[in-house]
């Protein structure tokens, strides 16, 4: 096993050096770095001011290798991405490896108790309509699930925070504050809203792979000799069902260092979500290349932990 | 001998639009300690749902109903259709086992085949996991699974078909129930392996006493383990007598087109005699007899109304009009 997941992360580093290939083809030969100063510097600067920035932020060194061998920008793209070292926003100045490491706990204040709250209501609920397949219940729950997953999340952002912040003054509406004695206050409503906004849709597909192993002939087995119906759902319909779930829930674990970049931007959580909605909007590339940078490490360890879990759950799979 | 099974109007249906449709209609059977009575048929005549419904495993929306559904347990005599659930569950696995045609499927993927016997034991018993262990070793040694301490950590998925339906036996019999539902338990595996099995039920069930509901297609199965033959068709049993009698001396046109196809009773050389026509749907069947629209020896009312049970010879009955005639005539 050990070999399998050496060799997938041997796999994985081609896919983040081709990410990494992408990202210079697009950030630095579709929009030029003359595009990207004028960005940061608006309308009216002259050519020396985009010079003079352009100097300052490194980008006046020539794009390729072959221009100039020994400093030049694709090399230095790659050794400072891959040596972690992130430089300096485009838009601020401020180091971007700090805010990053800043932004990391916030993100996963509200990123961790959102997917461990999710998963758990999500996995009870489902087990809960497909204990009660082809009843009202069922139909009733899968009609809810579909009405839930419907509306935008947009709609629930901006509904809990009228009707609970602002109506109901339970929370505050946005804001956030580490100080652990008031932090909560803050992460409620984000994350009840991001675990309502996802929770429709995990039933509906965990109900889904639990009714379809309901069917099972060793399902049937089970009750044959004399187990009851919630023994054969905990302990065979679960178990089985894991296999599936594991892929669509394993793949998401990294990304919980990534942050929500719409519940964040919304409540004003200072985490990696809102970091990356603002590099967005204010044009800041150096911050952009850094976070899709992340993404592409996060994405590929993900793959490998999905695999590992697989082994794990399912006796059936050997990793070689 | 004692009675350890009494069924009689089994009817098991299905919801159709307004109507239920039943696909079992009426089915009488009973079982004698240690005895094995083959329920025969072709595929959809309702057989395995016969067992199902005994052990109130129908899956759902279906139904089963029952003018008598008896079983004499060990601690007594039990209606099944109107036990309350926990005690259903005590029944099953307990008193009334059942093996299932599909070994493959039938254990649990994800767990040791050794943990799924002694979760049976540890459902039905107060013994300790050690204790369970043990015993699940024992029946192990029982039904011939060779290295039964290798075995029990194994996953179903490393052992072959027929080591899978011995597990299946072993887990059937761990708490020597009086009755075992054996439905099609050789039909998925190898001609050398099917004997084997057989076999083995056979040594078991003389060891045991326990009754066995042997559900099959396969006639030479049932010239091989059964003492008396209930031949279905169409959601009734047609015919039912001693195994010599019904295969020997087969009285219902079904029985004896049925025997007449089979290829170790046909001529080398000749096409292989079958019976024309295809089974009807169960939508289609008709008031009557369900063999009418088949039948060589129809007569005009056959489908009009269900035929009575007429005896041909002590314990041998069938549900035919043309071989009542027969008899009136002679």
């Amino acid at each position: 096993m050990l070999a399998y997941v050496i060799r997938r992360l041997a796999y994985g580093a081609l896919v983040v050096l081709g990410v990494l290939l992408f990202l210079f083809v697009l950030f630095f030969t579709v929009a030029t770095p003359d595009d990207i100063a004028r960005r940061a510097l608006g309308d009216k600067a002259t050519p020396e001011m985009i010079d003079t920035w352009k100097a300052n932020h490194g980008y006046d060194r020539p794009l390729w290798p072959w221009q100039d061998p020994s400093d030049n920008l694709l090399v230095s793209h790659y050794t400072s991405l891959l040596g972690f070292d992130f430089g300096r926003s485009d838009v601020d100045d401020a180091p971007i490896g700090q805010r990053i490491r800043e932004g990391m706990g916030p993100s996963l204040a509200l990123t961790v108790p959102m997917f461990v709250i999710g998963l758990g209501l999500g996995l009870l609920l489902s087990l809960f309509v497909a204990f009660f397949r082809e009843t009202y219940i069922d139909r009733a729950g899968v009609f809810l699930c579909v009405l839930g997953m419907s509306v935008s999340i947009l709609l629930y952002i901006i509904g809990a925070q009228v009707l609970i912040a602002q109506l109901l003054r339970w929370y505050p509406i946005s804001g956030f504050d580490p100080d652990p004695d008031v932090v909560a206050r803050f992460l409620i409503l984000p994350i009840v809203v991001g675990v309502v906004s996802s929770v429709g849709s995990d039933v509906r597909f965990y109900r889904t792979v639990f009714v379809e192993e309901s069917s099972r002939d060793y399902v049937r087995t089970a009750r044959a000799k004399g187990a009851g119906e919630l023994r054969v759902m905990a302990q065979h319909v679960l178990r089985n069902g894991m296999i599936p779930i594991l892929t669509r829930v394993v793949l998401a674990i990294p990304f919980l260092f990534t942050g929500s970049l719409l519940l964040e931007s919304f409540f004003g959580i200072p985490g990696l979500g809102s970091i990356t909605v603002d590099a967005i909007r204010g044009n800041d590339f150096a911050t952009l290349r850094v976070m899709v940078y992340i993404g592409a490490l996060l994405f590929v360890l993900g793959q490998v932990l999905t695999d590992v879990s697989y082994s794990l759950a399912d006796p059936r799979v050997r990793l070689e | 001998m004692t009675r350890v099974l009494t069924v009689e109007g089994l009817t098991t249906s299905f919801p159709d639009g307004k109507d239920r449709l039943r696909v079992v209609d009426g089915v009488d059977l009973h079982l004698d300690t240690g005895e094995t009575l083959a329920l025969v048929g072709e595929s959809g005549c309702g057989k395995s749902m016969t067992a199902l419904s005994i052990m109130r495993l129908v899956p759902r929306p279906g139904r089963a109903d029952a003018r008598v559904a008896r079983f004499e347990s060990a601690d007594g005599t039990k209606e099944l259709l109107d036990l309350p659930v926990p005690a259903m569950r005590r029944v099953r696995g307990a008193g009334i086992s059942m093996i299932f045609q599909e070994p493959m499927t039938s254990l649990n993927p994800v767990a040791r085949v050794g943990r799924q016997v002694v979760e049976a034991i540890r459902l039905h018993e107060k013994v300790s996991a050690a204790g369970a262990r043990d015993r699940t070793l024992e029946l192990f040694r029982l039904a011939g699974i060779p290295d039964p301490a290798a075995r029990f950590e194994a996953y179903p998925h490393q052992l072959s078909g027929g080591l899978k339906q011995r597990v299946m036996i072993a887990m059937a019999l761990c708490t020597r129930p009086q009755v075992l539902i054996a439905d099609e338990p050789t039909t998925a595996l190898d001609v050398t392996i099917q004997a084997q099995i057989l076999e083995l039920l056979r040594d078991l069930q003389r060891e045991l006493g326990t009754a066995i509901l042997l559900i099959t297609h396969d006639l030479g199965v049932v010239n091989e383990l059964a003492d008396r033959v209930a031949v279905m068709y169409g959601g009734r049993i047609v015919e039912q007598g001693g195994r010599e009698d019904v295969l020997a001396r087969p009285t219902h046109p079904y029985t004896e087109g049925l025997l007449r196809s089979m290829p170790a009773r046909s001529q080398p050389g000749e096409p292989l005699p079958e019976i024309a026509g295809v089974v009807p749907p169960p939508h289609t069947w008709p008031p009557g007899c369900r063999f009418a629209s088949r039948c060589p020896r129809v007569l005009d009312p056959c489908a009009g109304a269900p035929p009575d049970w007429v005896t041909v010879r002590p314990g041998h009955t069938v549900a035919c009009l043309a071989v009542a005639q027969d008899r009136v005539a002679s």
